[in-house]
């Protein structure tokens, strides 16, 4: 499948957002946020812009962006439909949080409302999972393990985030290392078991099935029937090779996995130069979570790559 | 709306004979033609005329070679939407652009309401959905749905385009769903199939096999036909030796 930036940016800086309202939302509602003025209210306010950012990009591959309330309309059947519903949803009591924290107003409001975002915020990155989980054409997609990774990672990414924050206003809870370094082994373990998986499946799906004509032999391309690759070809068609996925993959786990676990462990054990340790576990995150996504999209494998040559999908 | 009519009044859809198919392309090029003119907005190209032409084409017909030694043949393959009676890309639509009709079970796209997200492409296991660059929204096969009932065009006329291009009679179109119909009829005689059922879409386009080949009767070789004699020093050959060596000085 062909990595689409927007498409790349959208998941990536989402999750990211997504994690980082989760975090927040839950340390708020058992009361762990640590009483800094102004430290709720722009960590929200980063959660958003990273979410709304996320949603900006994902309307860059469309064709009419300007039609897009209409995605709103077919959640009864449709995956992209529903994270959308889900994603507008949960501005709703991000918002109101963000509203009562800008302005000090001091409620128990605020707990019921955090419970929300955070049940928003898992609603959402689990419907963008399903998006892709939900496609049948698609055997490194269509696995409950797509939309695992698709949470495990926002919690992973969001919790590195939600450490950079408290870092940089001076707070930097044992806890918080502990539940990042945690949610980014969980992340490593169930990519690495993801990887497991798409490499020992081989595709149960034929040429012979797709074209009918196995009874008669062995089916084999002889004439293309366009001279240059169409637009089916070019999005559904697109494929890595394996020496660069291999190296790709050492990348995700180095970027990803072991420099933020190494760096959360070294401020567990030093307690020292929390922000610069945050900050760039932070960096390595970003670059590793791209490069796992873009590797999402270029490791699929399309059935109607069938019809083009390919023998199993 | 993008959930799927529960039945079908008719299963309008065409049938390919394989067997005769000589594959000339003129079905994809009368479909072009036809869906660039009429029903929602021109089908784009780009680089037309250059180095790297791409554009959104309705149907595509691919050349395979099948089987192995005397056996062995070129099947001409026409590949376009199947209109499916349970597809995902249907359902999959966040906008309910993309849609079944319950009336003869054509799919279509709304070319008003598709915001061009192309997740219908990914999940049509027949790659019959083209993005067009230009329009902004997905194209598929419309079965001709502006020819078929088009009461100001010779009811000759009221067939999809690419049915009534080729040259073979190799492409029919009828009501699928009634084992009355004529398609149906011929469906059964020659054991037309529906391509990929594995993957489950329940596609209602048929497919007529290739036949098997005619017993192709082989004399048997003999020596004299067949081989060049291995040389054996004769009188004959030492003096065509000798005159090659003459000859060649």
């Amino acid at each position: 499948m062909h990595p689409a930036y927007s498409v790349i940016v959208f998941t990536t800086a989402s999750g990211a957002g997504y994690g980082l309202l989760f975090w927040l939302s839950l340390a708020h509602a058992i009361g762990a946020m640590p009483n800094i003025p102004w430290l709720s209210f722009v960590a929200l306010t980063l959660a958003l812009i990273l979410i709304t950012v996320g949603l900006i990009s994902s309307t860059l591959h469309l064709g009419h962006p300007e039609r897009a309330i209409g995605a709103f309309s077919q959640w009864r059947t449709s995956w992209l439909s529903r994270e959308g519903v889900a994603a507008v949803a949960t501005y709703v009591p991000a918002g109101l949080l963000g509203l009562i924290w800008l302005f000090g107003v001091e409620t128990s409001l605020t707990i019921p409302l955090a419970l929300l975002a955070a049940i928003g915020a898992i609603v959402t990155v689990y419907c963008t999972g399903m998006i892709y989980a939900s496609l049948r054409t698609i055997r490194q997609w269509n696995l409950d393990l797509v939309w695992a990774n698709y949470l495990s990672l926002a919690a992973a990414t969001g919790a590195v985030l939600f450490g950079v924050l408290l870092a940089l206003f001076g707070e930097a809870p044992t806890w918080v290392a502990m539940v990042a370094l945690a949610a980014t082994a969980a992340a490593a373990a169930l990519k690495i078991y993801y990887w497991q998986t798409i490499d020992s499946d081989y595709g149960q799906y034929t040429t012979a099935m797709a074209t009918g004509l196995g009874h008669l032999g062995t089916v084999r391309p002889l004439d293309p029937p366009h001279t240059r690759p169409n637009f089916v070809m070019r999005e559904m068609g697109y494929t890595v090779a394996r020496k660069h996925a291999e190296k790709l993959r050492t990348i995700v786990l180095v970027c990803l996995f072991g420099a933020p676990a190494f760096l959360m462990l070294l401020f567990l054990w030093s307690g020292l130069a929390a922000p610069l340790l945050y900050v760039l576990a932070a960096i390595m995150a970003t670059t590793g979570v791209l490069v796992e996504r873009w590797l999402f999209f270029a490791e699929a494998d399309h059935v109607v790559t069938l019809y083009y040559g390919a023998q199993r999908a | 709306m993008t959930s799927l009519p529960e039945t079908t009044e008719k299963k309008l859809g065409l049938v390919i004979d394989l067997d005769i198919c000589v594959g000339c392309q003129a079905c994809a090029t009368s479909c072009k033609e036809w869906n660039t003119g009429g029903y929602s907005a021109p089908l784009s190209d780009h680089d037309p005329y250059g180095a790297d032409p791409s554009g959104a084409w309705l149907n595509r017909i691919h050349s395979y070679e099948v089987g192995e030694g005397q056996g062995a043949k070129t099947v001409h393959f026409p590949r376009s939407c199947l209109h499916c009676e349970t597809p995902d890309c249907v359902t999959v639509c966040p906008t309910g652009a993309s849609y079944k009709r319950a009336e003869d079970g054509i799919v279509l796209v709304n070319p008003d309401t598709c915001i061009g997200c192309k997740l219908c492409s990914w999940a049509c296991p027949y790659g019959a959905r083209e993005y067009d660059y230009d329009d902004g929204v997905m194209k598929k096969c419309t079965l001709c749905v502006d020819r078929i009932y088009n009461e100001t065009i010779p009811e000759v006329d009221r067939v999809p385009a690419c049915v009534k291009a080729c040259p073979t009679g190799a492409r029919s179109f009828g009501d699928l769903g009634d084992p009355n119909s004529d398609v149906s009829q011929h469906v059964s005689e020659r054991g037309g199939y529906g391509l990929f059922e594995e993957f489950g879409y329940k596609p209602v386009n048929r497919y007529l096999p290739p036949r098997a080949p005619a017993p192709v009767e082989t004399a048997p070789m003999t020596q004299q036909s067949e081989q060049v004699p291995a040389p054996d020093g004769s009188l004959a050959e030492r003096l065509f030796a000798w005159a090659d060596q003459a000859f060649s000085r």
